[in-house]
Formats: structure tokens, C-alpha cells, sequence
């Protein structure tokens, strides 16, 4: 079911507390039919819990949600024949084989025998698990389990797709293709809300971002135009033996053209419009007892908008990659 | 249609993966057999103390058969977060709650024909009022179930969903007339009989099999079916209340 010029998803005003803890405070945003929307922030943030309130699986305390125009703020069955939602984790059936998993997720969707079998076959070879169709479900790899259960979530084709962390915790081979699915899914005119951490997936697939902070939307805009302020600045990175934190003013005084940027890991940032010349860099340094152990020059991207924007330093959301162990960005 | 192809699937599904792994089955026939044969050894009367010992053994089996299975599945599905899924397929909670249910309600039922059958090759069953007994365990067996369910989304942990049910268990087993008349008990716990559903389908099964029961059938069967509905009710208004939140 779409509806020409109605949003597919529409959020207004919604807010979430558990106790005292304000999970989603008061979030607005519209996702246009057929686009693929990126919700990206930190663990905690509040994503999975906005996929929880626009899925149905928790209930609002304020706000409104509206699927495809039907109202759903107070039934939110009202429009699940219309969605399809792939978990931050596998939620399988481990006592059944990847085949009987995938039809009887059809089934719950009122899919018919013959047409669910087909389905699923389909996508167990779309995903390369033909040949784990008739093993159980507990005896797949990571990798296998995350795979199937994004098969069952499109496996009755829904209109709205939901993808929750999506490539969180699973080896490189398998993002590529989780990621190259979502590609064509999006080709094929499904509306994507897509939900991750990995700056670098959100960057390369999604048309549109929010960025989400403490349960907060701070930013909302196409990734284009989020990342034409850093279009064609040159950034370099140095790694240093001391603090130069107190420095930064006489930095800026002797390089005029450059915007100088220290963080608390060691390093100086330098950003500027013209290339940067390392050697009076170094030499600055070194003459005030600084050395410079490596320089590296960094092509910006959307993590730097990230940066910007939230204030959250990108070596916590690198830590919160390697914490979930996956191989999301390769 | 569509919501019945879910409903159906889902049924078949917990059938397939749950009450008809031969360890249930097995345990389905070796629990009614071996209470059968400890309380008629117990007794130690003839074999006409066989039809004495039917209500009670039949209702416990019911009893543990649903309970076990319902309390446990429930929650490991919960724990493994599967449960999710049926929570979004687009069928309204009540028949979802009631597709999860209805398996362990057949097996209950099932798990009651077993004593009967045990029975037929000991004694005459010919004076059996059947149009009150198959009724009657039908409503144990959705009483039991719906009971399962409460304990089940009253607890997070599967060992929780065990330890909970034998709170509610072993006390029935005393209180609710399956082997020892009500009122045989102390005048100051009789009143929590009352208050246990299976007492009056015990006293059903009862008057059915050996004539003697202490509440009108009509009023068995009325407060049966409420505690089936009220049961129901709340477990569904727990889970709204607990598991969508």
C-alpha cells in the first residue's frame, strides 16, 4: 500500500522514558516513499528504541506515527502487514532448519504454501545459504544467522523495511552483501530505515541521515549536503609526543590559513583550504619540545560532519565498532 | 484467511517443535502411569478404587502437562527474543496468544486420555458420564493452559517459569479434591480451594465418573469458564503491560 505524496513514515513529536531515562526526547522526522534513511549515533542513542516505537514492539508516551497514512499512535498493528523489521540481533527459531524458518515467517504474514516455499527458496540462494537450507538454525555461523534473519524480514516483500544495525557483528564477506542487498532493495523502490553506527556504511548508502544523540535528533539533511561543507578541505592529522592543547592560540597566530583542532588521544588536527605544508609544522613543534611521530593526511567524510555536529569524538564511535566486533565498514 | 494461515502456522509450528519431541511424549505417558499406579499401590484397595483415582489422576496430568510445557516454552522464546516475531506479525495479540496456547491445551488433552486408557483394560467404564467428562477436561486443559500462561509472563527466567509453577502445583494437588475430598480439609484452608479453578473441574470429573460431587455442574462449568477469561485476560494485559514496552 503507498500512497502518492504521503510520507511512508511520518514521526512527530515522539518521546520515550523508561523511569527516569528519556530514551527518545521529543524526535520529529518524515521518510519519503521509496527512500533509504539513515538514523546514525552512538550505542544508546535511542535507535533501536525509535524501531521499537514505530514497529509496534514498545509503546509510546507522547507523539504521534503515522505508516503510509495510517494512523499508528494508539494501534500499532495497524500497519505491520505493511512492515518489515531485521532486529540488532537473531531472533530465530534454533530448533528449526533455515528453510522452515523462512516459511513459517512467511506464514505469519499470510502467505500461502506453495508461494512461501517458493519465496524462500529464492532468498536462501540470494543470500548464499542454499545450502544450509536444511540445517537448523542453532548450528549456523554469526555471519549465517544474521543473514537469514534479514531473509525473514523482507520475506513477505514489505513496502517499509526496518533494519537495525544491519551488519553489527558479522564478518566482512557478509556486510558486503548485506549491504549490497539493502542496495537493491532501495533500487527496487523500498523504503529503508536504516539504523547503524558505522558512519562509513551510513555515508555509502543512505540518500537521507538524522543523526541522533541521547535520544535527540540534531541534525536531519540529504548526505550530500552534509557533506558539502567538507567537500574539498584538505585535513591532516598529527600525532604527537606531548599535549599541544596549550598551544592551539599560538598555532593560530603563526598559520593564519589553517584551523588547528587538539584532541585528548595526542593529536593536532589541521584543517585548511590549500594543502598543508608539513615542514614549518614539524619545525613549530619540535622547537617548543613537541615531536611529531606521524602525519597523516585524512580525506574528510561524513564522520567528520558526525564530529562536528554531535561533539562526540570518532574514536568512541571506533571503539563501539570494535566493541560489537563486526566488520561493518570494511 | 490470512490471519488464520499465521495463527495455524503457529500452532503447527509448537506442535512440531515442542509437544511432539518424543521426550514429551514419552513423559506424556509415563507421568499419568506412574501417579496412577503410586496412588492405586497407595491405596490399597481392589481395583474398583481405580475409577476413585481417575478424576485426580487425569486432572494432574492435565495440570502438569500444560503448565510444564506452556511456562517454559513461553519464556525461552522471550529469552531468545523469537517471541518478537510473533509480536510483529500483523495478527491481533489475542489470537496470537491464543495460537500459542492452543498447542499446549491439545497436549493437556491428550495427556488426559492417557489414565483413561490405562483404566479401560482394568475396569468397566461403561457408567461414565462422558458428555460431562469430555467437556470437562477440555476446560481443565484451557484453565491449565491460560494458568501456564500466567506464570509465563509473570517470570523472566525459565527456571523462574518452573520454580513459579510448582507454587501454584503442588498446593492443587492437596486443595483442589484430586485425591482427597474437600471437605476432609481443615475448615481454615477450605476456603482456598475455592478459589482454585481446578477444584471444580475435578469436582466435574467426579460426579461424572463416580457420582459424587459438591457443586451443581452448570455452576462447575460457569466458574470454569470464567477462570479460563479471566485468566486470559489478565496474562494478555501483562504482557501489554510487560513485553510492549
Amino acid at each position: 500500500m503507498k500512497l502518492s505524496g504521503t510520507p511512508a513514515i511520518e514521526v512527530n513529536n515522539l518521546i520515550k522514558r523508561y523511569s527516569e531515562v528519556v530514551a527518545v526526547n521529543d524526535i520529529s522526522f518524515q521518510v519519503n516513499d521509496g527512500e533509504l534513511f539513515g538514523f546514525l549515533g552512538p550505542n544508546g542513542a535511542g535507535k533501536t528504541t525509535t524501531i521499537n516505537l514505530l514497529t509496534g514492539l514498545a509503546q509510546l508516551d507522547a507523539g504521534t506515527i503515522n505508516i503510509c497514512g495510517i494512523d499508528c499512535t494508539k494501534n500499532p498493528k495497524a500497519a505491520q502487514h505493511l512492515v518489515g523489521t531485521v532486529p540488532d540481533e537473531s531472533n530465530l527459531y534454533p530448533e528449526l532448519t533455515g528453510f522452515e524458518n523462512l516459511c513459517f515467517c512467511a506464514a505469519l504474514y499470510g502467505m500461502r504454501k506453495n508461494e512461501r516455499q517458493k519465496r524462500a527458496r529464492e532468498l536462501l540462494d540470494t543470500f548464499g545459504l542454499a545450502d544450509a537450507a536444511n540445517r537448523k538454525f542453532a548450528g549456523y555461523s554469526k555471519g549465517m544467522k544474521r543473514k537469514l534473519t534479514f531473509a525473514a524480514g523482507i520475506i513477505h516483500q514489505p513496502p517499509i523495511l526496518f533494519l537495525d544495525e544491519p551488519t553489527t557483528g558479522i564478518d566482512v564477506a557478509s556486510a558486503r552483501q548485506v549491504r549490497q542487498i539493502i542496495a537493491e532493495l532501495h533500487r527496487q523502490r523500498t523504503t529503508v530505515f536504516l539504523t547503524t553506527h558505522y558512519i562509513e556504511e551510513a555515508e555509502r548508502l543512505c540518500e537521507r541521515i538524522a543523526f541522533i544523540v541521547n535520544g535527540r535528533i540534531v541534525r536531519t539533511n540529504r548526505t550530500v549536503d552534509l557533506l558539502k561543507p567538507i567537500k574539498g578541505k584538505n585535513v591532516l592529522v598529527l600525532s604527537i609526543s606531548n599535549s599541544a592543547t596549550e598551544l592551539m592560540g599560538e598555532m593560530n597566530s603563526a598559520f593564519p590559513g589553517y584551523q588547528f583542532q587538539s584532541t585528548t588521544s595526542g593529536q593536532v588536527r589541521i584543517e585548511s583550504a590549500e594543502p598543508v605544508s608539513i615542514g614549518p609544522l614539524i619545525r613549530f613543534l619540535e622547537e617548543r619540545g613537541i615531536q611529531v611521530t606521524e602525519a597523516r593526511q585524512h580525506l574528510p567524510s561524513l564522520e567528520d560532519v558526525f564530529v562536528q555536529v554531535t561533539g562526540i569524538e570518532a574514536g568512541l564511535m571506533m571503539k563501539e565498532k570494535e566493541k560489537a566486533g563486526g566488520g561493518g565498514n570494511q | 484467511m490470512k490471519r488464520w494461515i499465521a495463527f495455524w502456522n503457529i500452532l503447527v509450528k509448537d506442535m512440531h517443535a515442542y509437544y511432539l519431541k518424543p521426550p514429551n511424549i514419552s513423559w506424556g505417558i509415563i507421568f499419568p502411569l506412574a501417579w496412577t499406579g503410586m496412588f492405586f499401590i497407595r491405596s490399597g484397595s481392589g481395583l474398583e478404587s481405580v475409577l476413585e483415582l481417575l478424576p485426580g489422576v487425569m486432572t494432574i496430568s492435565i495440570l502438569f502437562g500444560t503448565t510444564s510445557m506452556l511456562s517454559v516454552t513461553i519464556t525461552f522464546e522471550r529469552r531468545s527474543r523469537s517471541f518478537e516475531r510473533l509480536l510483529l506479525a500483523p495478527i491481533s495479540l489475542e489470537q496470537l496468544m491464543l495460537a500459542k496456547t492452543s498447542g499446549a491445551i491439545f497436549f493437556g488433552i491428550a495427556n488426559a486420555f492417557i489414565p483413561i486408557i490405562i483404566a479401560a483394560f482394568l475396569v468397566d467404564l461403561s457408567g461414565i458420564a462422558w458428555p460431562l467428562v469430555v467437556p470437562a477436561i477440555i476446560l481443565i486443559g484451557i484453565v491449565s493452559t491460560f494458568l501456564g500462561l500466567f506464570i509465563a509472563v509473570s517470570v523472566s527466567e525459565v527456571f523462574e517459569a518452573q520454580t513459579f509453577s510448582n507454587f501454584f502445583r503442588f498446593p492443587m494437588i492437596f486443595l483442589c479434591g484430586l485425591f482427597f475430598p474437600i471437605i476432609s480439609l481443615p475448615i481454615f484452608i477450605r476456603w482456598l480451594s475455592y478459589i482454585l479453578p481446578v477444584t471444580y473441574g475435578v469436582d466435574i470429573l467426579h460426579g461424572a465418573i463416580n457420582g459424587e460431587h459438591i457443586i451443581s455442574f452448570t455452576l462447575d462449568f460457569v466458574i470454569l469458564a470464567a477462570f479460563c477469561i479471566v485468566l486470559f485476560l489478565l496474562s494478555l494485559r501483562n504482557i501489554k503491560r510487560k513485553w510492549i514496552v
